[in-house]
């Protein structure tokens, strides 16, 4: 009776809420647990931009690409590339600069995204299809090289990233204070998801990818390509991978080329209590460590890193295919 | 000229030969039923002319056109549906969307749409719900009228009464019986009794080989050869 009505009120969906509850009595301070709910809501929508790629990539081919977050490094990097280059509009009165600059660099990412997701699933991806052993190899392989890359073009030191003069400082409201490019972040991610939930739940691509991640053989026997589909996906989800990494070198304003590894282990860990193929479980589990990043951050920082751990465990023991994986 | 014609197919699995000569022609209208025991190679015989399992020789002719190395998608686009014996239905998906996905160009053809309802009035009751909410008999139909949603030449169907209640049996029978009269149906089936109520000409097939051809009519009535080659008193 009470998980009927706990289904009812949005089931797994509440869990944010109730992560979120739980918080604000073990915080004790309202501002506090306000900056941190906004920080971690929009950390989770950063890294929802990162990892749905993969979620659908898994799902749908069932391809392990452990080269993602590669995708998420140089999307950072050569966004803040962008904005070094651009730092006079950035830091120009005229928002209209700023705005241009910060789309300059968004636009860069993405098209780095289309183009080098294509060839990394078309020579790389392609001839490893059904092989999951070597899918590892090579996928990890290529992330190892595209560090090695970095590295060899911007170099060791971390580098810099400049914001946008309009979104730099905080909106003070009492005692509580919301950094602006926070909610920036929180609505680019909020935009990107209602474009993927309307091209999934509303067209027809969205339509045969659905099915595709549910039984491939099946969308090929009713007339359908699915290797283009699922080229199409891995270009997308590359993009949306580059532009998370845009997001998150404005968000940390100082990266290393050590980026593209430390959020592969925080991408693999949202997809996996998410569950495989599915945006909204991508979203969900994205937004769970967002905000239990932030909170045990705030309460007991030795255990910020296995903190994740330990709610994926958590999570498996539950439910072991994910809060709300894709239907198999 | 046969609409289907298998001539020498042979297909391997990893590393196990499961079909070793399988030949037969389907003439076009009616029902063309594959009969043979439990591990025969019936479902492997319809999933080799789908290209799911790629024959390893012999030819598969639809049309009179070698298709044994054409892709799945292209086949289906030819006009050869398949109704898989798991039926191979989109559980997240609704009835709805399940069957827009069978039409080329995402609408339905109306009337086409209506029959198939007159035919299978639980798909309209459930319309807008996930397929996975159907039962099982609520499943093949959905996945029956998937491959009619639009016309088809060629409809290979494997097991569809498996599990199913003989109520829904019979109503199950009476729609291929009406299917039949517009297209062609490749059945597979253990169930004899509706096997025979449906079949126009049938093959019996065993441990990869073709081992019967004929008329479903001469079949039924030779208690003998049915003992023979399926084991049936």
């Amino acid at each position: 009776m009470i998980s009927k009505r706990i289904e009812q009120l949005g089931g797994v969906f509440l869990l944010p809420v109730a992560i979120a509850a739980l918080a604000f009595v073990l915080i004790g301070a309202p501002a506090s647990w306000v900056t941190l709910t906004i920080a971690g809501l929009s950390m989770g929508m950063m890294i929802f931009l990162m990892a749905s790629g993969l979620s659908l990539v898994f799902g749908l081919m069932d391809v392990l690409n452990f080269g993602h977050s590669a995708f998420v490094s140089f999307g950072a990097f050569i966004a803040a590339s962008v904005l070094t280059w651009s730092a006079g509009w950035l830091t120009s009165d005229s928002i209209a600069l700023n705005v241009l600059a910060l789309m300059l660099a968004i636009m860069a990412a993405i098209s780095f995204g289309l183009l080098a997701g294509w060839f990394f699933e078309v020579v790389i991806i392609k001839p490893v299809y059904h092989d999951h052993l070597r899918q590892i190899l090579i996928t990890m392989g290529a992330l190892i090289i595209s560090e090695q890359l970095i590295l060899a073009i911007w170099g060791g030191t971390p580098l810099s990233v400049p914001r946008p003069e309009f979104l730099e400082g905080a909106v003070i409201w009492g005692d509580v204070s919301i950094e602006i490019y926070r909610v920036f972040a929180f609505l680019v991610g909020a935009v990107i998801y209602a474009g993927l939930y309307f091209l999934f739940k509303r067209t027809r691509i969205g339509l045969l990818i659905r099915a595709g991640v549910e039984n491939r053989e099946m969308v090929e026997a009713l007339g359908y390509r699915i290797n283009r589909l699922f080229l199409g996906v891995f270009v997308l989800g590359s993009a949306l991978a580059a532009l998370g990494g845009t997001m998150w070198a404005g968000y940390e304003t100082l990266i290393s080329p050590a980026l593209g590894s430390e959020m592969m282990i925080v991408v693999f860990i949202v997809v996996i209590i998410g569950g495989l193929g599915s945006i909204e479980g991508t979203l969900l589990g994205a937004l769970i460590v967002g905000l239990m990043g932030n909170y045990v951050g705030y309460l007991a920082p030795k255990l910020a890193l296995a903190s994740n751990m330990l709610i994926m465990m958590a999570i498996l023991m539950w439910r072991p295919s994910g809060l709300k994986p894709a239907v198999k | 000229m046969s609409l289907l014609s298998l001539t020498n197919m042979q297909t391997q699995i990893g590393e196990y030969h499961v079909l070793h000569d399988v030949s037969f022609d389907v003439s076009e209208g009616g029902v063309f039923v594959l009969l043979g025991r439990n591990g025969a190679g019936k479902t492997t015989t319809l999933r080799s002319i789908m290209n799911m399992w790629t024959p390893s020789k012999g030819s598969v002719k639809f049309r009179g056109k070698d298709i044994s190395q054409m892709h799945t998608s292209d086949i289906a686009r030819m006009g050869v549906a398949f109704v898989p014996e798991d039926m191979g239905i989109f559980g997240g998906l609704t009835v709805e969307e399940n069957l827009v996905l069978a039409t080329a160009s995402g609408s339905f053809d109306p009337q086409r749409l209506e029959r198939i309802l007159e035919l299978f009035p639980a798909l309209k009751i459930f319309w807008n719900k996930q397929a996975m909410k159907l039962s099982g008999g609520q499943k093949q139909m959905l996945s029956v009228a998937r491959a009619i949603i639009e016309p088809r030449d060629l409809i290979l169907i494997d097991e569809p009464t498996k599990g199913l209640a003989p109520a829904i049996i019979s109503g199950m029978r009476d729609a291929f019986a009406e299917i039949a009269q517009n297209t062609t149906i490749l059945l597979v089936e253990q169930n004899l009794p509706f096997a025979l109520s449906l079949g126009r000409d049938m093959a019996v097939i065993d441990d990869g080989h073709v081992v019967h051809t004929g008329s479903m009519k001469a079949f039924a009535e030779d208690n003998e050869l049915q003992n023979t080659l399926l084991g049936l008193a």
